[in-house]
């Protein structure tokens, strides 16, 4: 088990940051994927690879402004747990983090980089630029 | 029209594989011709002992500290400089056919260009660079991927799968089902990544198909067209496994044991625990620092005629390389372009090879990984002498050094001058050091080394991490140990001088490029 971690920073307030990222369905608006659908407490992401993941959402907290899923009945991975975090900066502003725990070890690598550029992307979006 | 560049790499290869610098298995003649016909150089390094890193040195003419690739799975920036780029803006045409491996290979969210093209089969992707000019991904025309077998997302494969799919199975799958690197044993000695078995046809093999796909874009060349065609074999790194056909070329049970491996047990356990404590750690297993070093194999178990199947696998994967440069050479005077193009030859880094008792590669700044085939032929029309050139140099120069070629100023952007034309330029021009950087943090293992070459020694400073302390290293004196098995770090009579190579080092060395990039793959 591989356990990796991404933040970022976002000059917008948390109930803002929360309100795009905490959205299940609205996954391929920031993470490189090509598209995603939610059904309950499931999700089905498409990669631009041509796979679909499956993923069983424990959590949606709007109080807590977390979000915890994890990937299964995948054949590479064995297990898998995710975390996306928004916190307030303590100015008003927010910080993003993204925990991965992951076997195999290297898919949290990959994950985690792939979280990196998608939060990279939110950034931008919600910051106003592209 | 001016001089076109041929840039020709492997992938993990020993000096000593070619018949121009000792090597005596091999068959290499093309390649030694070009050693003898134009500028051999006996001790270049690269600035990191593994691809990415490594590769990225040499297309942007910078230190791994500045272009902050900082080890395998860390992507080298789009916008990064390219000497490619300089020469597509000069007027050449450019190219890369093989491997290229500035990005990640595992790849599955498609992030990168070079797994986006080699999926779609297209040959160039466009970037809009920070000054909003839009260029070819890293300024190459044509980019055309293989890797090291039938898996992934390069251009290779998928010819394989369109045309040969019977044959994709054929290969030692790079990973196993842990998504690690393979440890599969094979070969008549069940060596790790050994397979005689693979009856891809010769012509089916990606050192073919490198050389075939090369010819083919030279072919598409105006007669009068200046170009820079990056030709890149992803030969002979493992898996040990050429078409069948081929292995007749040397058997193995004819080998001796390779100089650098250790055979008595308790004298090879010793000189490893003379070294800093990451490479006991690999060689038992406890410590397997770096995603390139199988994590479920154990170095221990390495018998004398695993070491000797494996070098004789390598041996014809070298002399199919060597046929395959020649088939490109002849195409080339076909066009009868052959007094007008430069051609460099080298790889991206060593392979142990059994020396010490190991094998792949990691942070071990000897000479195993670290001295590399480097022949720069350049053309006729140049009026440049053969040479030898001893003076240290690194793949830092590279891309000064195909400016050079074209008659460009040196690109602002590069950090060493172009590579000396003989021994004489090469003191003129203060070639008296070269430097190799690593650093890995791999699941909370980490492994920090500078190395500097002066003086015809080696030292290497280790950083504090998971098994070092910072106050650890490697000093080797090359004249009398050119096996590197006596580490004088400690020895009293040489304290100046390594405390001179240090300093030496930290001054030459540049500043780390911060925040340090993210890994994002494991190779």
């Amino acid at each position: 088990m591989a356990y990796i971690r991404r933040d970022i920073h976002i000059a917008r307030t948390p109930a803002e940051v929360w309100g795009f990222l905490g959205e299940p369905a609205r996954l391929h608006e920031w993470f490189p994927i090509s598209g995603c659908r939610v059904e309950g407490t499931k999700r089905w992401i498409d990669l631009p690879t041509g796979i679909t993941f499956e993923e069983d959402i424990h959590l949606v907290d709007n109080h807590q402004r977390r979000f915890v899923y994890s990937i299964v009945n995948n054949m590479l991975i064995k297990d898998h747990f995710g975390i996306l975090d928004v916190v307030d900066d303590g100015h008003g502003h927010s910080i993003v983090t993204y925990s991965t725990q992951c076997t195999p070890n290297v898919l949290a690598l990959v994950t985690a980089g792939a979280a990196g550029q998608g939060l990279a992307k939110a950034k931008r979006i919600l910051e106003g630029g592209n | 029209m001016g001089r076109r560049i041929l840039f020709i790499t492997t992938d993990q290869q020993r000096f000593d594989a070619l018949g121009c610098n000792g090597g005596t298995v091999a068959r290499t003649p093309v390649i030694d011709s070009l050693a003898r016909d134009g500028i051999n150089y006996t001790r270049a390094h690269p600035q990191n002992v593994v691809c990415m890193p490594s590769r990225s040195t040499m297309v942007t003419g910078q230190h791994v500290a500045t272009h902050g690739v900082w080890m395998n799975g860390v992507a080298l920036p789009e916008d990064a400089p390219s000497i490619a780029l300089t020469l597509r803006q000069a007027g050449y045409r450019t190219a890369l056919v093989g491997k290229a491996h500035f990005e990640p290979l595992l790849d599955p969210f498609l992030r990168f260009a070079e797994n986006r093209m080699g999926r779609d089969g297209t040959h160039s992707e466009m970037f809009t660079m920070p000054d909003g000019s839009v260029v070819p991904h890293r300024g190459f025309d044509h980019m055309e991927f293989a890797g090291h077998g039938a898996a992934g997302n390069l251009h290779y494969v998928g010819w394989l799968r369109s045309e040969h799919p019977e044959v994709m199975g054929k290969f030692v799958p790079n990973l196993d089902g842990d998504l690690e690197v393979t440890t599969e044993p094979g070969g008549d000695t069940m060596a790790p990544q050994v397979r005689t078995t693979n009856d891809v046809p010769r012509g089916w093999y990606h050192t073919e198909w490198v050389a075939d796909r090369t010819i083919a874009w030279l072919d598409s060349m105006g007669q009068d067209d200046d170009w820079f065609c990056w030709m890149s074999f992803p030969d002979p790194h493992h898996p040990w496994d050429p078409p069948q056909s081929e292995l007749h070329r040397v058997d193995w049970r004819d080998l001796d044991l390779p100089a650098g491996y250790i055979a008595d047990h308790e004298e090879r356990e010793k000189v490893l625990a003379s070294k800093p404590a990451h490479w006991m750690g690999w060689y038992d297993g406890s410590f397997v620092s770096n995603y390139e070093a199988p994590l479920k194999w154990v170095p221990a178990t390495l018998q004398p005629d695993q070491v000797r199947e494996i070098n004789a696998m390598v041996h014809v994967k070298n002399e199919l390389i060597d046929e395959a440069v020649g088939r490109v050479l002849a195409s080339l005077r076909a066009r009868g372009w052959d007094d007008d193009v430069d051609i460099v030859f080298t790889t991206d880094h060593g392979e142990m090879q059994g020396d010490f008792g190991l094998l792949f590669k990691g942070p071990y700044h000897v000479d195993s990984l670290m001295r590399l085939p480097l022949i720069w032929r350049p053309a006729k029309s140049a009026g440049i002498a053969p040479a030898t050139v001893t003076a240290p140099v690194g793949h830092v120069s590279l891309a000064a050094t195909f400016a050079s070629i074209a008659g460009l100023p040196r690109p602002d952007y590069t950090e060493a001058p172009a590579l000396p034309v003989n021994d004489d330029d090469a003191r003129e021009r203060g070639f008296e050091r070269v430097l190799t950087e690593w650093d890995s943090v791999l699941f909370g293992k980490e492994v920090g080394v500078r190395t500097i070459f002066r003086d015809n020694w080696t030292c290497s400073a280790m950083l504090p991490g998971t098994l070092h302390d910072g106050t650890e290293g490697e000093l080797y004196d090359h004249a009398n140990d050119p096996l590197q098995r006596v580490n004088r770090w400690d020895d009293p009579s040489v304290r100046s001088l390594r405390d001179d190579m240090l300093a030496d080092m930290w001054d030459h060395l540049p500043s780390v490029v911060s925040p340090r990039r993210t890994c994002d793959a494991p190779v």
